[in-house]
């Protein structure tokens, strides 16, 4: 296979300047180049943010801790939050289906490459505007400070009476912009899945990972702009002199809570998916079967996105609904629970009666399905309202969403991360390493997140800087914070391997897993024009074809 | 009622094998004063219930997938003996979709009717004539207590009787807030409920013991949110009474502090703060009149000792930086008089 | 390089895949379509919630005029499409530059009924709820269409060089999608500010 290989390899020639190079890279249209970036970027953001996360714990490692003053922890939650949520998870997710769309579509770009390089752009400038309100937020006489509103930002706190400055502004304006920047990057992606296939990819035949971008692309054109919206009408409110959300003035604090949510929810969703995406790619190939139930699993997830956007209430359990709209909300809750288990349980029967093959992205999948299943779970829990009442804005939601977001969708990006690093750079990552890190990791991950559960049962509120010693509560959230830093020295480790492997790591090949769909038929790193030939399919495993000659699957789908 | 009545012992040995994550709160601190598994009201109570019920199923759920993920991954991996075979190649199966899609169909029908009644069950529970009425009003960052029918205004410690369960005297918490949102928990009496501005919410507790439970806003409300503690105080029906004749005196007058008094009329604080019998009338800080009444000072921030008190009107920063209450700069001997004052308000 | 070809193992059917222009602008459009439910859903919740005056029913005149020129060049978009498709670049034209005038008729009837309502009526973006929702509500309606304008405006300029012709009438057709967009908001505005809200 990999003897043609250099046929289309890019002719080395004399290293450019760096300048050159750079310049390069900040006007490319490049889908696989700007994926990259989006990755890069992300992960510049998951430090800064960790770090953020890493002053949490230790503020709250013991009771009474003044490691940091009560408003600087409050910006801290809320810069993580907004961090991780907008300017980690996104960006790497949007990076890794910038760049594997195209690939495994067959097509040689995106539909608008220019709108590509213009909403990565567009997104790199909202994080770097939120950012600035460490200097800005107060004017520079002011020093400066950052948001601390939470990242929910509720009405009335977010209105210039309770949030004087500019900081919530630029927060504001953060999350406007990069969301012009996410919705720009869906209508792309939705319009290359429509339009860009290759010849024989109907949609029946297009690999999960394309199918459920374009779903999540479609979830972000409706689920986003509510945001958009109440971001505008803030804006109004607090340089316009606007009442929406003044609740002096007849506003509504609820109304906010309500757009907050009809966005946020479905948000989580759609960082979810292509997590989803990247187990339906991996878990096949590591189990060396095909994805078992494939119309079924497009089915869900589009099932998936319909329910949830019926469900964004169940943020509000606690703000006073009558009974009738808390039921209503509990029941579509517990219905996500339908087509997410079916995701579950048809990746299962993939690995059933497969050859289960260890390698590190398989391991990761492996955690992310042990814990997404308890994190859905917890999930289930909350959406029992009145148990919700006990539970809601208590450390068990911030223990259910991180072990979703974390142990559920950090784990899968951990798992593309590896599994097509070879593609993305030509070199393999140290096998090694990738254990270490994801043994590491899992330790870290449920010393922090498993015990995190229990204090929210004994009565400790989210977004506390401090808290008297109440029974359990010291040990508890000593034993937290060392989690988090075992955490912090897995990513560490991550970081490593993936610079270190860049240099010192073995040739990869076109196609190292042996897997099946087109983006392994070219070279790592594929050339600027992916295809040189653009290639015609017959059925969802295109290699898998051309490896099995005599039993394609061609014939069974 | 009440769920429990529901278990089988099999969901329950499940239960406390496997929902041992969860429940490790009971095990791990059986003293705890704000543990939501140590119900001591009707709605905490309900909601324990419903809780073991939802914890059986879903821990029953993890046990059945988790142990189908343990079985595949040991059973199915790869071994040597396999010389790169590619294992047999399956597609589907529309059976069994379909079983796994219904079964979980089925389950949360189960879940939702028995969430839908403990919601009925605690939301719309009628309202008996004996009730006591409380208007709850939250402010950054301490809480302010109205009892309309009894004519008391207090702050920060709230005062119910023990309701028994022969002649319920259940209060009912009417909630309502002066700036952000707020959210009022007390884990043993029930779950929270928000006050929210321009809006009007309900709860209702009806308390089976005497004692002091402690809970705190879970709403973040601002800076000082980790700070706005709640003490619910449940007292016989003799001590109930007793502190409502007591709360309904004016605020003593005693002769030996007019010092004190009269550096307190003349100084700002009386734009904040009110004292019945006196200039003051504010309602921006807590109503002091019966202030040693309280064991704690600034919603819980530090306990009501003479020298707590006189640091806090001293620099109420050094209690609870960010509070709304400014460091008022007022000489020792000011700072001693209003002190000595503040001191006689039983 | 062959290899790297899949083989073909079947004849492949022909292969039609829908415009990219015209997906990415129904998925604008969907978009777009959201913010506005958001304002409008904001709208019909602070009907009659202002703690203040003005009301609604004291300030608002309907613009039935102005309206009937927004919803014709609806009409007249399309035509000036169609006549594009068939080569006839000079009717396009003609039928382009009416749209035009029409639109912009519009956006001075907006700004016009808002001279009015600040300057006699007094009712501002932060004198009350109800100006607060109406000015975001007909403001982000106005700066659509004033987007609109300036495509429109392009498509002239390039239309009088001479530059559009048949082999643009996709684009055009991509255009004129938008500008249906934006007539349809205004219907369902209208209906909520001059008819319900009042
Ligand atoms: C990617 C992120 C993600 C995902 C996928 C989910 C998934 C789910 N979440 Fe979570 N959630 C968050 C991120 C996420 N959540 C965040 C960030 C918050 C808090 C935000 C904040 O407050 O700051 C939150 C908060 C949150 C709340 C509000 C708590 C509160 O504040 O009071 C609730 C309540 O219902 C809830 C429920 C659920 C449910 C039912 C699911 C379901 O989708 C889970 C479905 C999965 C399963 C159920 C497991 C697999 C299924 C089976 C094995 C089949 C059989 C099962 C059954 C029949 C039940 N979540
Ligand atoms: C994508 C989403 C995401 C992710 C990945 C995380 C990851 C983590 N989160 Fe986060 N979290 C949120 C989203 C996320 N969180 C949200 C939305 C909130 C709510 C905010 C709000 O209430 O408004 C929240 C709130 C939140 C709280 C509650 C704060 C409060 O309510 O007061 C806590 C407390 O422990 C916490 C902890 C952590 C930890 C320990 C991690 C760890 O997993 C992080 C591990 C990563 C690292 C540690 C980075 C590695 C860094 C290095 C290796 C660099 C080291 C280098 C140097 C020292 C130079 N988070
Ligand atoms: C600008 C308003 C303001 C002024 C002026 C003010 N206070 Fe306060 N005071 C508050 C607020 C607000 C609180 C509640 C703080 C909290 O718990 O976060 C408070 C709390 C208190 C408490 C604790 C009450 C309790 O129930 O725990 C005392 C005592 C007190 N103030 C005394 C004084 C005295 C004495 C003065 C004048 C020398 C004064 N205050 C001036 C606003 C004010
Ligand atoms: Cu009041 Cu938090
Ligand atoms: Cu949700």
């Amino acid at each position: 296979m990999s003897t043609n290989v250099s046929a289309i390899e890019t002719p080395q020639s004399a290293a450019p300047a760096w300048t050159e190079t750079l310049h390069e890279w900040v006007t490319t249209v490049d889908h696989k180049r700007l994926g990259i970036l989006y990755i890069l970027y992300g992960l510049g953001f998951l430090v800064m943010a960790g770090i953020e996360a890493l002053i949490i714990r230790i503020q709250l490692m013991h009771a009474h801790s003044s490691f940091v003053s009560p408003q600087v922890f409050n910006r801290m939650f809320t810069m993580h939050g907004t961090t991780m949520i907008f300017f980690v998870v996104m960006p790497i997710l949007f990076g890794f289906a910038n760049y594997l769309v195209p690939l495994m579509i067959g097509a040689r770009d995106m539909a608008f490459p220019r709108l590509n390089a213009f909403s990565f752009w567009l997104t790199a400038l909202g994080g770097l505007l939120l950012y600035f309100s460490f200097l800005g937020g107060n004017g520079l006489y002011g020093a400066g400070n950052a948001p601390d509103v939470g990242w929910w930002a509720y009405a009335p706190l977010g209105a210039k009476a309770f949030s004087p400055g500019h900081s919530t502004g630029y927060w504001t304006i953060a999350l406007l912009v990069s969301g012009f920047g996410s919705v720009g990057t869906a209508i792309n992606i939705i319009a290359t899945v429509l339009c860009m296939r290759c010849p024989g990819m109907h949609l029946g035949r297009m690999p999960l990972l394309a199918w459920l971008n374009f779903v999540m692309s479609g979830m972000v054109l409706i689920a986003i702009t509510p945001l958009t919206a109440a971001q505008m009408m803030l804006l109004v409110d607090r340089y316009l002199g606007g009442h929406f959300f003044d609740t002096q003035a007849g506003g509504s604090a609820t109304l906010w809570m309500h757009f907050f949510w009809i966005f946020g929810h479905p948000e989580v969703y759609i960082l979810v998916i292509p997590a989803f995406a990247f187990m339906s790619e991996i878990i096949p190939v590591f189990s060396r079967k095909p994805i078992f139930g494939y119309p079924v699993m497009v089915g869900a997830t589009v099932g998936i996105g319909f329910i949830s956007m019926s469900v964004w209430a169940h943020h509000m359990f606690t703000v006073g609904m009558n009974s009738y709209a808390n039921s209503f909300f509990a029941i579509t809750t517990m219905a996500v629970g339908v087509p997410t288990g079916i995701k579950i349980f048809n990746w299962l029967g993939t690995m059933w009666g497969g050859r289960i093959q260890f390698k590190t992205p398989m391991l990761f999948s492996i955690g992310f399905l042990f814990q997404f299943l308890i994190a859905g779970l917890t999930g289930i829990i909350q959406s029992s309202v009145p148990v919700d009442w006990q539970l809601s804005l208590s450390y068990f939601v911030v223990a259910h969403f991180h072990y979703v977001i974390v142990g559920g969708i950090l784990f899968a990006v951990f798992a593309a991360f590896y599994y097509w690093y070879p593609k993305f750079t030509g070199r393999m990552f140290s096998e090694r390493l990738g254990k270490w890190h994801f043994w590491l990791f899992v330790i870290g991950f449920h010393m922090t997140f498993d015990v995190m559960h229990v204090p929210g049962i004994l009565g400790m509120p989210r977004r506390i800087y401090t808290y008297e010693p109440r029974p359990g509560w010291e040990t508890l959230n000593l034993i937290v914070t060392i989690g988090a830093f075992i955490q912090a020295a897995a990513i560490l480790l991550f970081v490593y391997n993936l610079v270190v492997s860049y240099w010192k790591g073995a040739k990869a090949g076109n196609d190292p897993w042996d897997a099946w769909t087109l983006e392994w038929s070219v070279s790592s790193p594929p050339p600027a024009y992916n295809f040189a030939t653009i290639p015609v399919v017959a059925s969802r495993r295109p290699l898998w074809d051309q490896k099995h000659p005599e039993d394609p699957d061609s014939r069974y789908e | 009622m009440n769920m429990r009545h529901r278990h089988n012992s099999a969901i329950r040995c499940a239960l406390s094998f496997l929902a041992l994550f969860f429940c490790a709160a009971a095990a791990a601190a059986p003293v705890s004063s704000t543990n939501i598994f140590a119900p001591a009201s009707t709605p905490a109570r309900t909601i324990v219930g419903l809780s073991h019920f939802v914890i059986a199923v879903t821990a029953v759920i993890f046990a059945v997938v988790a142990s189908l993920l343990v079985y595949s991954v040991v059973k199915f991996r790869a071994r040597a003996t396999d010389a790169g075979r590619e294992p047999a190649q399956v597609y589907g199966s529309t059976q069994i979709e379909l079983a796994w899609t219904v079964i979980p169909v089925l389950i949360i029908i189960v879940l939702f009717l028995a969430t839908a009644r403990i919601i009925h069950a605690i939301q719309d529970a009628p309202k008996p004539a004996a009730a006591l009425d409380v208007t709850v009003i939250g402010h950054q960052f301490w809480w302010e207590f109205r009892y309309p029918k009894l004519g008391i205004v207090t702050a920060n410690e709230l005062h119910i009787p023990v309701s028994d369960p022969a002649h319920p005297t259940p209060t009912f918490l009417k909630l309502l807030s002066a700036d952000t949102d707020h959210s009022f928990w007390v884990p043993e009496l029930g779950g929270k409920t928000d006050l929210i501005p321009n809006r009007v919410n309900e709860m209702w507790l009806d308390p089976e013991r005497p004692g002091i439970y402690l809970g705190q806003c879970a709403q973040y409300c601002g800076t000082q949110h980790g700070k706005m503690l709640l003490r619910v105080s449940v007292d016989r029906p003799a001590d109930f009474a007793a502190w409502v004749s007591a709360q309904q005196q004016a605020a003593v007058q005693d002769p030996k502090v007019l010092a004190g008094k009269h550096v307190f009329e003349t100084t700002s604080c009386i734009n904040c703060h009110s004292i019945s019998g006196t200039a003051a009338n504010g309602r921006f800080g807590p109503d002091l009149a019966h202030l040693m009444s309280r064991s704690t000072l600034a919603s819980g921030a530090a306990e009501n000792t003479p020298a707590n008190l006189r640091l806090w009107i001293q620099n109420p920063d050094a209690i609870k930086p960010g509070s709304l209450m400014p460091a008022m700069k007022l000489s020792d001997g000011d700072l001693d008089a209003v002190t000595a004052y503040l001191e006689t308000l039983r | 390089m062959s290899a790297l070809t899949i083989p073909i193992t079947q004849a492949p059917r022909a292969w039609d895949l829908p415009d990219r222009g015209k997906v990415a602008m129904a998925a604008l459009i969907i978009a777009e379509a959201a913010i506005f439910t958001i304002f409008v859903v904001a709208y019909l919740f602070y009907i009659g919630k202002s703690l203040t005056g003005p009301t609604p029913r004291e300030v608002l005149e309907t613009p039935v005029f102005y309206t009937i020129c927004l919803l014709s060049s609806s009409v007249t978009v399309h035509m000036a499409g169609s006549f594009l498709k068939r080569g006839k670049q000079a009717a396009f034209l003609q039928l382009w530059l009416l749209t035009f005038v029409l639109g912009g008729l519009f956006l001075f009837g907006t700004g016009q009924e808002w001279h009015r309502l600040i300057y006699e009526k007094g009712l501002t973006i932060s004198t009350n709820l109800f100006g607060t929702t109406y000015y975001s509500l007909v403001g982000l309606h106005a700066f659509h269409v004033t987007a609109g304008l300036i495509m429109l405006l392009i498509v002239l300029i390039f239309g009088l060089a001479g530059r559009v012709g048949r082999d643009q009438a996709g684009r055009v057709e991509v255009l004129s999608l938008y500008w249906h967009f934006v007539d349809a908001v205004w219907v369902v505005v209208f209906t909520v500010v001059y008819i319900v809200g009042r």
